[in-house]
């Protein structure tokens, strides 16, 4: 019965032939370790904020007069609204720390080198829309930190010459943040940022498929065609779109072998997630930020105005420079390294562990940079503080023109020939 | 190396806490103390609704959530007319209170959340005598506070002890947690020990109100967390079973 409806399904859609090549078929490296796991938790957490957010937008009302009482009603008079909203608010920082580790386990194995720059622009891409998408979002439940918080990210569009104003006024929809905006973004942030995310997510595992998993070892998996005894090929049926042009070693199809594993993984990541969720949802004040269960303001700014945690490190940057102009274009390039990375990158050994010591160096320097302008950015701004951002922002910089310089004749370890687990 | 970076990643967030905030209190509340809860809701309904509205939150789910029954309830602590399932708004009306306070009492729905439940604690219990006011009190939480200091029935009038530098201007002496140092003149209907359980209660209902479904989160956080550690067991036991012949 069930082999006859997939016969049917199979005579009009690829169904079995796409699970076949993606997911039944396909040949991932054995040697995957903790680091691989940030991936499917990251898919994990887009659905749970889709979930979650389709059904809070049942009961949340967008409007500057609502939006703050709906919020509230969600959390006392809808059944288990209160789950939704802690889900859905710490998902929204759970998202950052698996994409940051999953953008750290990229930087660490070189998954952004040749021939897998398309795969790390797609990621960069769902980045860059993902903190547009946090962004809106915390507007929406109207809170004070809600409000001053878009105040002062919007107001940076201002320090764009000639067209600033006009922007700012063309974004807000009004002369101050109204409920003008609040509609506006959560048009955004509930339909089109979405859309776009889920785009790019399939082209970031279409463009995985095409090329292929990297690993903790940096080396391929795929052989030239006939280069392998077939004894020592990998004992596992793969799709012949891989093993037509490919010998294939050490390697596993991806399910059973990877989806068992990554069970493992989403379940110890739900036991983290769901302690906050259920013992500390407003996370020690970063994931919920107090000024916020007060409703918006525009006469009473809250005494110390900071991002939400996970745009700290680009707000350091933005605020140690001390032209606001400057600060906006040196939080962007900050961005945009990340975005050119693969270029910034003129070696060809990929993994960490088979790099020069420089290279190891830098990458820890950058990881610790990268920290303390986090740490910073939640933190009030005193001179101390922006002498440290100060060096933490150069050393950020620094990562990048300095992998270029040295990356060109970097002094390798010899790579293996075959992953030895 | 690797040690350097985990306790790096662990020490800054606490650096972050470290800053700032007035002195406050431990309030010693406990929220699955119902008669601490049902006093509390009895001396806010008394003392603060008169002017404060706790606006997002029902009357028939304090009633549900404190133990208290229904009727009792609307006899008792309901004095605006409303119906058992509405929204707790006082009769102060936003422009009487303007005309009163020069300002709207701020809704205390969320004061815990907002401010810290020790904050609300130590508050309550920081009003003293300032003729200089126009309700002839202070709090140093709140500095040029513009309320009057309504639990004065219960607490008395509360003096603060003050030092005088060779300028003449007076400063409050503070203790060694930060606090005002203040006596009553013992015309409270309270003692201090009962006015202390008399904040106590208040701050614990206040924080109820805040979340009203902590209690609920958190038990049932113990059987979600249970759960995934057995699961977790389970799919690490199936995890190696599928691996067995790849290793």
């Amino acid at each position: 019965m069930l082999t006859s409806i997939v016969n049917w399904i199979d005579k009009r859609i690829p169904m079995t032939e796409t699970f076949n090549k993606h997911v039944g078929q396909y040949p991932a490296p054995v040697n995957f370790n903790f680091w691989y796991f940030f991936g499917s938790l990251a898919m994990l957490v887009l659905v749970n904020q889709i979930l979650t957010g389709i059904w809070l937008t049942m009961n949340y009302t967008p409007s500057g007069e609502e939006a703050f009482r709906s919020v509230e009603y969600i959390m006392r008079d809808v059944e288990y609204g209160w789950l939704l909203r802690y889900m859905h608010s710490t998902g929204a920082s759970a998202f950052f720390v698996v994409v940051y580790l999953h953008m750290l386990r990229g930087m660490m194995y070189g998954s952004y080198q040749k021939p897998r720059e398309l795969l790390w622009l797609f990621g960069m891409f769902i980045f860059l829309v993902l903190m547009a998408e946090g962004f809106l979002g915390y507007l929406l439940p109207w809170g004070n930190m809600s409000f001053w918080g878009a105040q002062v990210i919007i107001s940076l569009f201002g320090a764009i010459p000639v067209i600033g104003d006009d922007l700012t006024l063309w974004i807000r929809g009004d002369y101050v943040i109204s409920g003008a905006t609040l509609n506006r973004f959560f048009a955004l942030h509930v339909i089109a940022l979405p859309l776009v995310l889920v785009i790019l997510v399939f082209l970031h595992i279409v463009a995985l498929h095409e090329v292929g998993s990297n690993n903790p070892e940096g080396i391929d998996i795929k052989k030239p065609k006939g280069s392998i005894p077939e004894n020592e090929k990998a004992p596992f049926k793969f799709h012949k779109m891989f093993t037509d042009k490919y010998d294939i070693v050490d390697a596993v199809p991806f399910h059973p072998y990877y989806s068992v594993k990554d069970i493992m993984g989403v379940v110890g990541f739900l036991f983290f997630f769901c302690f906050v969720i259920f013992f500390a949802p407003e996370g020690g004040g970063y994931f919920l930020e107090k000024p916020n269960f007060e409703p918006a303001n525009p006469m009473k700014t809250p005494e110390h105005i900071a991002p939400v945690w996970y745009f700290g490190p680009f707000y350091t940057i933005l605020r140690v420079v001390p032209d606001k102009l400057l600060g906006a274009g040196a939080m962007f390039g900050a961005i945009i390294m990340l975005f050119l990375l693969p270029w910034f990158d003129r070696g060809t050994v990929k993994s960490i562990r088979y790099r020069s010591l420089a290279h190891k160096i830098n990458l820890i320097q950058f990881c610790v940079c990268f920290v303390v302008l986090g740490a910073l950015g939640t933190m009030a701004a005193t001179p101390v503080a922006n002498f440290i951002g100060t060096v933490a922002s150069f050393g950020y910089f620094g990562f990048f023109i300095a992998l270029w310089f040295y990356s060109k004749n970097e002094k390798t370890k010899p790579l293996p020939e075959r992953i030895s687990h | 190396m690797k040690k350097l970076i985990i306790a790096l990643v662990t020490l800054l967030p606490a650096l972050a806490f470290a800053s700032g905030g007035a002195h406050t209190l431990k309030a010693p509340i406990d929220p699955t103390d119902q008669a601490s809860l049902q006093n509390g809701a009895k001396l806010f309904m008394n003392y603060c609704f008169g002017c404060h509205d706790t606006q997002y939150q029902r009357y028939n789910r304090v009633a549900k959530d404190l133990g208290i029954p229904e009727d009792l309830m609307m006899e008792n602590l309901i004095f605006t007319g409303a119906k058992i399932g509405d929204l707790m708004l006082n009769s102060t009306t936003d422009k009487q209170a303007r005309k009163w306070f020069g300002q709207t009492p701020p809704d205390l729905t969320l004061v815990t959340r907002s401010r810290g439940t020790d904050w609300v604690y130590t508050y309550l219990k920081s009003f003293y005598v300032d003729p200089e006011r126009p309700f002839g009190v202070n709090n140093p939480l709140l500095p040029g506070v513009g309320m009057p200091h309504v639990l004065q029935s219960l607490q008395g009038v509360p003096t603060a002890t003050f030092t005088t530098d060779e300028e003449g201007t007076k400063h409050l002496v503070l203790d060694s947690h930060g606090i005002i140092i203040t006596e009553t003149d013992g015309s409270g209907e309270l003692s201090d020990g009962e006015f202390d359980t008399a904040v106590t209660d208040i701050t614990n209902f206040l924080h109820y109100s805040a979340e009203p479904s902590k209690l609920e989160r958190q038990s049932l956080g113990y059987w979600v967390l249970g759960f995934l550690a057995i699961f977790f067991v389970l799919s690490y036991l199936l995890k190696k079973e599928y691996w067995r012949d790849v290793h």
